[in-house]
Formats: C-alpha cells, structure tokens, sequence
C-alpha cells in the first residue's frame, strides 16, 4: 500500500524541486493536451519555451518576456512580504490599477509640461502612493475593525476596475480622441514615457526596478530585523508577540508595501507598454503575480526566475496561439496545469509516500 | 564573369535556405485578422470572421489565411500583430477601436506591410482605416419601432459611449420620433460589447419600465431571450440576423457584411494598387445589411421601412437631415441640411428630445 506520511520538517530538498517538477510536469500534461487539439506537441512546447528564446524572432520575443516579467516580478516581491508574515493581500490588482490611475494623473493633468526628471519621479511618487493608500483600505480596516483583509482587499480589485472605465471615458478621457475611451497615450509624451533604457531591449523602468526589489528583498529576508520579523510572524505569531513583534504595526507595513510596489507596476506600465488609460488596462498581473509568488517559494530569487517563466508561458503561448491556431483557452489551460500541478507537488514538501502499512502506534 | 555571379546567385539562396529566412512567397498572398473576442461570439467578432471566411472562399488558393482570436487591446495586442507581421502576412485587419494604436506602432516598424483597422482614425501611409455607417440600419429600425409600439416606451440596451453608439441612439430616435410624436426613449449603458448576463438584466429593466421594444448595440441574443420570455416585447438583431429568435421578438436587424470590403482590399493587395484609405460605406455599399422584417410587423410600417431603407441606398435620403436640435435645444442642423460626416464622426451629443446624459 502506497500512503502518505507526514514528515517531522518540511523537506528543503522538496521546496526546490517542487517547482522544477510541477514545471516538468506542466510539459508533460500539456503535450498531452495539445495531441489531443491535433497539433504536434514537441512542436507547440517548441514554440512556447524554446522560441522566444533562441528561435528565429528571438530578438523580437525577447524583449517582450522582460517587459511582460517586470510587473509580476515586481509584485510578487512585495506580496512575498505579506504572505510569509500571513497577511493575505489578494488585490494586487487594484493597487496597480489605483497606481496607474493616480501616476498617469499626475502626467495628464499638467500636459504638456516637458521637464522629464521632475515629472517622471513625480508620476513614480504618485504611482507608489496610489497603490499604498488603496492597499491601506485593507490594512486600516483590519487593524481596527478585524475584518479579513483577503475579501476587502479582492472586493477593491472590482471597484478599481469600475473606476479605470470611468476615468478613461471621464476625466481623463484624451479631449483629441473624438469622443472614444481612453487616455492621451503617456508612450508619445516625452516627459511621462517609460521607454526602454536600452533600446530594443524591453528593459525599461519598471524592469529596472524589478531588479531592485530583488535584491532589496533577498537582504532584508537574510539580513535584516524585518525580514525575521516578518518570518516569525508568519510561522508562528505567538512568538512573534512575545519577541516585541507589533502585529498591527506589521500588518500595515506589510499590506502597505506590497500596495506601494503594485502601484509601481501600475505606474510603469502605464506609462510604457500600455501607454494609456482604458478600460482593458487591467491585464491580471496583480492575480498572476500570486501564481509567481508562489512559484518563486516567496524568495526573491525564485520569484524573479518564476516570473520569467510565468512571461515566457504568455509570450510564446501567444505565439503559438497564433503559429498552430491553437485556441486561447488552451493556452489558458496550460497555464493553470502549472499552478495545479505546483499545488499537487507540494504536497512532497509536508509528506513523504511510504509503501507498506501504517505503523501500529 | 558570369559564371561567378551565378554561384554568388546560388550560394545567397542557399544561405538564406539555411539560415531560414522568411521565404516571401510571390504567388500566395498572407491574409491576417486580429480578433478581440472569440469566433463564435455570435456578434462582431463572429461577423468578421464569417466576412473573412467569405473573403478567403473567394481568392481560393491564391491567399493564405491566419487569424488569432480573443487578442486583449493594449500591448498584447501589439505583440499579437508584430507576430502576424513577423510570420510574413502581407495585409493584417485588426477588427476593434482599441487596437487602433497598436496599429499604427506596428505599421510604423512594418512598412512593407499594409494594415486595415477597423472603426478607427489614425491613418498612415500603409494603414487604412474602415467603417460602417450603423446609423442607416438604425434609422429604419427607429421607423419600425415607433410603429409597432404600443406603450411609446422604447428601451435602448447601449454599450460603450463613444460617437459610434450615441449616433445609433440619436438615429434611432429621431425616426421613431417622427413616425409617432409620443415615443419615449429609455437608455441603459452596461459599458461591454458583449456580456449575456448584463445585456439580459437590462432587458428586464427596460421591459419592467414598460419597455415594448428593446434595441440593443451589444452583441448577444440575451435581450432576444429575455424579451420572448415576457411575451409582446419587439427586438432587433444586432451584428447577426439572429433570425432564430423571429417572427418575434426579432422583428429585423441590422447586419455587419465586411466581405466585399475585405475581397476588395486583398485583391488590391494582390494587384499591387493598394494605397491608404478612409471608408465608411453603409446600405449601399452593402456593409450594412438589414435583417428580412418579419410579418409581426405591419404591412404599412414594413413597406415604410423598406422605402427607407431603399432610398438610404439610393443616396436620396441620409438620416441625419435638419431640422434638428441638439438635447440643450441650440440648433445643430437647418432645414434640409445634411449632417457632415466630421460632425458625425465625432458626434458626443444627444438630440432634441432624449433624456438623460450621456455618461462620462
């Protein structure tokens, strides 16, 4: 008999290789899947992971991973902080969307004012503080009132939605557009664009930043107070209370700066990439950022590798989606194969299979 | 001499066979559509599609067809169209508004290649820009709705406020008005194109207000449904005939036919004549199809409706002819003055008679 016995610690060995497994897994599952649509599946896993890459377009794709990765690694940092303390920020998303609202604002209220370096760190401060002050909604009301910051914090993903549809055929609709939704595009305005810093290379502001935040995270996780702060709280709060840990004070810290870093994104993209405020600005990186989060094992390092290969899926199942006419919601499906599958891997990490009857106790 | 050329000739080719460099091929023509929904939406989406299908069914082996479905506007859709551009399509329709920058971006790192966005209005040197003029359709389905009416409360299940959309609404007004001076018009905006669940809550609002006829700009049959389900309510198919929902409530419908516009373009791409234009064709062109009026409809009103319909076709007659007021009353049109198509094009106001605002 085949069963599962949980280990006395969770296996280190096993919180690494989880990912690699379910990611071998994923490719396995989703050959299948693309047999099954009849298309050639060593091909279509070709197209998705290989090809942008090093295949023909490589300096095409590219780019587009490093710009599709920028804001999911970015998020998934700051949500690192608050998951590993226990702090349940699921509305990333709505810090992103409030981030780019607020920080394409700054830009489109004193168009077309053209001195780049005191408005591009203006619409930067503006973007943080969006995303901070929609994450504090959250935060505040769970310092004080004890409610669940998960449903506050999701249920705001759906107001900041409403608003960005509002804004773009409200006041901040472009008054050149003849009467359609959406912003002036921020990517034709010298002073607000966040363009590439070598160009052609899809590494713009936001990627930069993204790197930063790495770093920032790895020290501060091995080297500094809050990191362990954060950690004990996380494994265990009772201990974190007797160790001086501020729980509220943690809380705002935590739900704050993973808000400040969406709001980033926000503003990066929305000044890059996107360039516009529409109504289909939002895009879900505040929800994929999870995935990546996880992915990457809350650490930093992992979640910068995750986030890239979470970029690579979209990019090259794009491009297979158009290559093979595979449907969309193929490529949909191969990406949730990866969650599920990390999911059902983990597993590894807490138990281990045994083979042969459960000991008498 | 000569002979060196030719193995310099020879060893060119064989390179770029080697390093597989896209081969253009000179005989078959790369035809490609960016979708923004899926090609089964049964609305926008689907029409293109069926358009395109037509389209191809017509040159045959002579073009190479590719599209990609449910592309999201914004930068993905940017990558989406560098793809097609990259795989060596020679003529790309991108079939939503907001892929309208996008376009442009592309064209300009792709000048070889000619774009064709639709319902946009950023040209260049090889993009095209394409539209129907809806408003012809909506005129007549205004005539009939004044006519069938009973209760002279008309609901309007609107999508998205832009010039597009208030124009089918002041179109539509405007004739039922005429044919019958009581109508009343209800306007509820859901702010989608498409979303079944939100079209059909509308729908049974407006039939609860007392709503007998419901004219929809949003893509689904759901307002079909919900009105057949109340019983002596009127619809109109939109984008689709969606004819299985007549004799009623689907009493006729405006019709999106894009194949003679895009057999026109990929054979001028074939032809080597394509150059950058605005179109905006409607009824005569044929882009604009109205749905067969169904018998629940009056003999009267439909041989009125048909007469409309013939002379917007005809050119006799354009539905946005003074004298007309705009909603604050100021004067927009004189008697007999035709509305110019710039005023058209970017039209943010109601007319004389509508209630409410337009939302923004």
């Amino acid at each position: 008999m085949l069963r599962l016995e949980k280990r006395p610690q969770p296996s280190k060995n096993w919180s690494y290789g989880a990912p690699l497994l379910a990611v071998v897994l994923t490719i396995i599952l989703g050959m299948g899947l693309f047999a099954i649509l009849g298309k050639d599946p060593v091909i279509a896993i070709k197209t998705i992971f290989w090809d942008p890459v090093f295949g023909q377009f490589a300096h095409f794709y590219r780019p587009e991973v490093v710009k599709k990765a920028a804001p999911l690694v970015l998020i998934a940092v700051g949500l690192s902080f608050g998951f590993r303390a226990g702090i349940w920020n699921i509305g990333a998303e709505g810090q992103y969307i409030i981030g780019a609202i607020c920080g394409a604002g700054v830009a489109l209220a004193v168009y077309p004012y053209d001195t780049r370096w005191v408005l591009f760190p203006l619409m930067i401060v503006a973007g943080a503080l969006g995303g901070f002050l929609w994450a504090m909604i959250p935060a505040l009301l769970r310092v004080f009132f004890k409610t669940n910051e998960i449903l506050v914090s999701l249920m705001l993903v759906y107001v900041a939605e409403v608003l960005i549809k509002a804004f773009s055929i409200g006041l901040l609709r472009n008054p050149e557009g003849y009467g359609m939704p959406g912003s002036r595009n921020l990517r034709q305005y010298p002073a607000a664009a966040n363009l590439d810093l070598i160009s052609g290379t899809g590494f713009h502001w936001g990627a930069l930043t993204a790197v930063f935040a790495v770093v920032v995270a790895y020290v501060m996780f091995t080297r500094h107070q809050f990191g362990f702060n954060v950690r004990l709280a996380g494994q265990s709060p009772r201990a974190a209370g007797f160790a001086g840990v501020n729980a509220n004070k943690l809380i705002i810290v935590c739900l704050g700066l993973s808000g400040a870093m969406a709001g980033l994104a926000g503003l990066f993209e929305v000044a890059g990439p996107s360039g516009q405020i529409l109504g289909s600005f939002p895009s879900y990186y505040g929800f994929t950022a999870i995935i990546v989060a996880f992915l990457g094992r809350l650490n930093p390092i992992g979640i910068l590798l995750a986030g890239l290969l979470m970029a690579l899926t979209y990019i090259g199942g794009q491009a297979a989606e158009a290559q093979l006419n595979l449907p969309s919601a193929a490529i949909l499906t191969f990406q949730g194969m990866l969650l599920f599958c990390l999911l059902a891997v983990d597993v590894l990490t807490n138990y281990r299979f045994k083979i042969g009857k459960a000991e008498v106790r | 001499m000569k002979r060196r050329t030719l193995l310099a000739t020879g060893a060119g080719a064989a390179m770029a066979a080697a390093l597989g460099l896209p081969a253009r091929a000179q005989d078959k023509t790369k035809v490609g559509f960016i979708y923004v929904g899926p090609i089964n939406d049964g609305g926008w989406t689907q029409h293109h599609h069926h358009s395109a299908m037509e389209m191809v069914h017509h040159f045959g082996d002579a073009v190479d067809f590719v599209y990609q479905e449910n592309v999201p506007e914004g930068p993905d859709a940017e990558r989406a169209i560098t793809q097609m551009a990259l795989g060596g399509a020679d003529i790309i329709f991108t079939t939503s508004f907001g892929f309208m920058d996008p376009t442009i971006n592309v064209a300009a790192n792709f000048p070889d290649v000619k774009f064709e966005h639709a319902t946009g209005y950023k040209q260049a040197d090889n993009v095209s820009v394409y539209s129907a003029r809806f408003y012809e359709g909506r005129a007549i389905q205004g005539t009939l709705a004044g006519r069938v009416t009973k209760s002279n409360k008309i609901g309007y299940i609107a999508s998205v406020p832009i010039p597009e959309v208030i124009r089918g609404i002041n179109s539509a007004y405007l004739h039922a008005k005429k044919v019958n001076p009581d109508v009343e018009f209800k306007v509820i905006w859901i702010f989608e194109w498409l979303n079944p669940a939100k079209e059909a809550d509308a729908a049974k609002a407006l039939i609860e207000q007392g709503c007998d006829v419901v004219l929809q700009h949003t893509d689904s049959t759901a307002p079909h449904q919900a009105a057949k389900e109340a019983g002596g309510v009127y619809t109109f198919g939109q984008a689709a005939d969606m004819a299985e929902y007549g004799p009623m409530p689907r009493i006729s419908s405006i019709i999106d036919n894009w194949s003679p516009y895009y057999i026109e373009r990929v054979q001028a791409v074939i032809d080597g004549t394509w150059s950058s234009v605005n179109t905006w064709d409607g009824i005569g062109a044929g882009m604009v199809g109205i749905g067969e009026i169904s018998d629940a409809v009056p003999a009267e009103a439909k041989a009125e409706a048909e007469a409309m319909r013939d002379a917007i076709a005809a050119g006799t007659y354009h539905p946005f002819t003074g004298p007309i007021n705009k909603q604050d009353g100021s004067a927009w049109l004189a008697e007999g003055e035709i509305a110019n198509d710039g005023d058209l094009a970017g039209m943010f106001f109601f007319v004389e008679g509508i209630e409410g605002d337009i939302p923004s």
